[in-house]
């Protein structure tokens, strides 16, 4: 058999396991649309509003939290994922939580994987709204409120942007919701396609295993979900810019 | 008002999503309702890829959580990093396999209960062309030397793994310290450092039980075995402290570990892969006669 | 008529070192259309920006309606701005509808959805964008997106309409469509209106009275008749000669 026979095997069973909704499949996927959908939920409501604050308000400090959201940008996620890992685990300062190998530090870690990416596109988003709004809807009678409300408005498409990039990067995330969760199924999955479901499994952390295991059309089957979610984002994300 | 309509068409698909996990998150599985009133207890197992990779734990674990109403959180991580997260307390009961470090972590006071519950030996796999000649060697030590003058490539698990601490100790008593193009890290678990060797034609070590689960789907053969010094690799199961951290399931993890050491338990170890492989890929405690673990 | 809307009282404005605005001295009465004239970059668009209170003045004071305006905050005179519109040399349009552009100032006033509607289709209508409403407002041509920015101006019938240089970068027909639609406006609601503009013909053609800025300084203030027939100041002959060089 040839290495692309192996391939194109690989891919028609990948096929197979999608469109026949294997559980196990399906379980991790949908650990990663909750996980990846719930941190971006809570990245937003955090994000948003700190970008309005820097945007809008005059504070101490200011230029000092800039700096630290564009770094947080960059943030490794190995290097998130191991911090709280050490944080949450029982030697750790927040042991108490329980919160180790959960979905809820999968959230966490990803929450501030993402905060610092969808803040800083805001903010990119609302400094691009042209000045002159300002003038306009203080000359047309707004108030402060009216005028951040109309710049918001003004840079919807994108905060839109900023916030499916944060869902993009979650989804494709690994390191760090590897040594949080601990990429862990219940058994009859542990050695691969079972009937097992997915606790802390998430589609990229699954790849990472199933590869390992030599599981290739199961890691492929997953691939191609994570793929198709990505590029789903990404043609939405398209689509906005094009709109503004 | 189009716009209108794209705000709440995605703002009601990111409810969905979070109404989703609020629903979800506290048990963490609805999809296996439980007729009864008792939900299930949880057991965080840390253990080794090979026990993972070989899936004998799906079968050694499925009749424990069937029996006790358990369910086991299996995190497959390496020896090295499955005792470290024991270190932490996040987990309830550890199974491993490096003699050295388990010990070391039952001294200070991380571990209690430190079980032998069944071996298998290391094997060296390389590609059937054997470029180093490793096939006649008599022992270990003597196969990676063969390896190191050759400068044959040769992957390493890498990991701090047991399986990785078995053949730092090879090389030590080989008195050679590997380094150079042809030795390389992987840094990953068995499956997938057997993946890498067979990609690259290298040797690698790997314990009997993950090569023969993997066997069919690589072109690497055995070229070494039966070496009773270096290649013995035995498996322990052992709990966390609970007095070093109270937080731990002492008591369910004691219940495992006397389900592992259990006829029953013996028993699956014992059977577990002669269907599939032709041979058992461990051998449980019961039968280990001569062979005592250290 | 003629009692006086808006006063200014040797109001001055300088940006650092420089200064922009010297003494100056104008009342502007209700009802009438004031032209200040003046080549470009003589502090027109900055004595606009400070009657709309979009700039504190640094020294002199601003009466509206006899109240002084001069030392509260942008959110204190929020009644008196909300009597106040102002259209820019070049509109900016808001990301939406030609609607929504049009109804923001009786969206934000909180008025109820059935006056927005009826209002802004009267506003359009007045300035012929009728049947233009749910138009992307970022796809009118240059001439219409200034009659949009004036529909969304006098939409919600402010006592005074400030117009700086609302037709500098039109093409003739525009130019002609908004002097008419000035016109219009102060005929039929009464409304205010001070227009800045360097064009000396177009305000031959609508203003009442007038005013020369020079330099920071307001030379003369007059009815246009005077202006044009009897300048007391040798510049305003020189201006509307076309002498000066702008």
């Amino acid at each position: 058999m040839s290495s692309i026979d192996f391939l194109f095997q690989g891919i028609i069973k990948a096929f197979e396991l999608i469109f026949s909704l294997n559980p196990y499949i399906i379980s991790i996927t949908g650990v990663s649309i909750r996980v990846s959908g719930t941190a971006t939920i809570l990245a937003t409501l955090t994000a948003i509003p700190l970008a309005c604050g820097i945007t809008f308000l005059n504070f101490k400090g200011k230029q000092a939290l800039i700096t630290l959201i564009n770094t947080g940008m960059g943030l490794p996620s190995v290097f998130v994922g191991l911090f709280i890992f050490l944080m949450i685990v029982p030697a750790g300062p927040f042991g108490f939580l329980k919160m180790y190998y959960t979905q809820e530090a999968m959230i966490l870690a990803q929450y501030i994987l993402i905060t610092p990416v969808i803040c800083g596109i805001s903010l990119a988003a609302i400094k691009a709204v042209p000045q002159p709004v300002i003038d306009t809807v203080y000359t047309l009678g707004g108030s402060r409120k009216d005028i951040v409300i109309t710049m918001l408005r003004e840079a919807r498409f994108g905060l839109f942007t900023s916030v499916l990039a944060g869902l993009g990067r979650a989804l494709a995330e690994v390191g760090a919701i590897l040594i949080v969760g601990g990429n862990i199924a219940y058994t009859g999955s542990v050695g691969g396609i079972g009937e097992g479901l997915s606790y802390t499994r998430s589609l990229t952390t699954a790849i990472t295993l199933e590869t390992s295991k030599g599981e290739v059309s199961t890691s492929i089957a997953l691939g191609i979900i994570l793929i198709s979610l990505v590029l789903s984002i990404n043609i939405l994300a398209n689509f906005f810019q094009r709109m503004e | 008002m189009r716009n209108l309509s794209v705000k709440i068409l995605f703002v009601s698909i990111l409810i969905s999503i979070f109404a989703g996990c609020v629903q979800q998150a506290p048990t963490g599985n609805t999809t296996t309702p439980i007729p009864t009133a008792s939900v299930p207890l949880e057991l965080r197992l840390a253990t080794t890829t090979s026990t993972c990779d070989t899936k004998l734990l799906d079968v050694l674990n499925k009749k424990f959580e069937e029996t006790n109403n358990v369910k086991i959180l299996t995190v497959c991580e390496g020896t090295g990093k499955a005792i470290a997260t024991g270190e932490l307390g996040a987990v309830d009961v550890v199974m491993v396999h490096a003699v050295d470090s388990e010990l070391k972590a039952v001294a200070n006071g991380s571990f209690i209960n430190r079980s032998y519950m069944m071996y298998n030996y290391f094997v060296i796999i390389g590609p059937e062309n054997d470029p180093a000649g490793i096939r006649n060697a008599s022992n270990a030590t003597e196969v990676f030397s063969k390896i190191a003058s050759k400068q044959s490539a040769f992957i390493s698990r890498g990991d701090s793994s047991g399986t990785h601490i078995m053949e730092k100790s090879i090389w030590k008593a080989a008195n050679i310290t590997p380094a150079g193009t042809w030795y390389q890290s992987n840094g990953k678990g068995m499956g997938d450092t057997i993946i890498t060797a067979d990609t690259k034609e290298g040797y690698t070590l790997s314990d009997r039980g993950t090569y023969l689960s993997m066997k069919d789907k690589i072109k690497l053969k055995i070229l070494f075995e039966s070496d009773q010094k270096y290649l013995f690799n035995p498996y322990h199961v052992m709990s966390a402290n609970p007095v070093k951290f109270p937080n731990v399931k002492y008591d369910l993890a004691m219940k495992y570990i006397g389900y592992v050491l259990s006829p029953q338990g013996q028993d699956i170890i014992r059977n577990y892969g002669k269907d599939k492989y032709g041979e058992a890929l461990f051998v449980p405690e019961e039968d280990a006669g001569d062979v005592t673990g250290p | 008529m003629h009692s006086e809307l808006i006063r200014v009282q040797d109001l001055g404005k300088s940006f650092g070192k420089r200064v922009v605005l010297k003494k100056i001295n104008i009342s502007i009465n209700e009802g009438e259309i004031f032209a200040l004239m003046g080549p470009s970059g003589v502090g027109k668009t900055t004595l606009f920006r400070i009657l709309n209170l979009l700039e504190k003045p640094s020294e002199g004071r601003l009466f509206f309606r006899g109240s002084e305006l001069t030392g509260g905050t942008i959110c204190e005179n929020i009644n008196a701005r909300r009597s106040m519109s102002m259209l820019f040399q070049t509109p900016c349009l808001l990301n939406t509808t030609v609607f929504n552009n049009v109804a923001f100032g009786l969206m934000i006033r909180k008025v109820d959805k059935n006056t927005i509607r009826e209002k802004v289709m009267n506003a359009l209508i007045i300035v012929g964008l009728e049947g233009n409403e749910e138009q992307k407002a970022r796809t009118l041509s240059g001439g219409e997106a200034q009659r949009m920015a004036f529909a969304r101006a006098i939409v919600y019938d402010p006592d005074i309409l400030l117009l700086d240089e609302p037709t500098s970068s039109l093409d003739p027909a525009n130019v002609a469509m908004i002097e008419e639609i000035i016109k219009r406006i102060r005929h039929e609601r009464g409304t205010t209106i001070v227009i800045a503009t360097h064009n000396i013909y177009q305000v031959k053609r609508i203003a009442d009275r007038g005013g020369i800025l020079l330099n920071g300084e307001l030379i003369e203030v007059n009815s246009i008749e005077r202006i044009f027939e009897a300048p007391e100041d040798a510049r305003t002959k020189a201006f509307i000669n076309g002498e000066m060089i702008y």
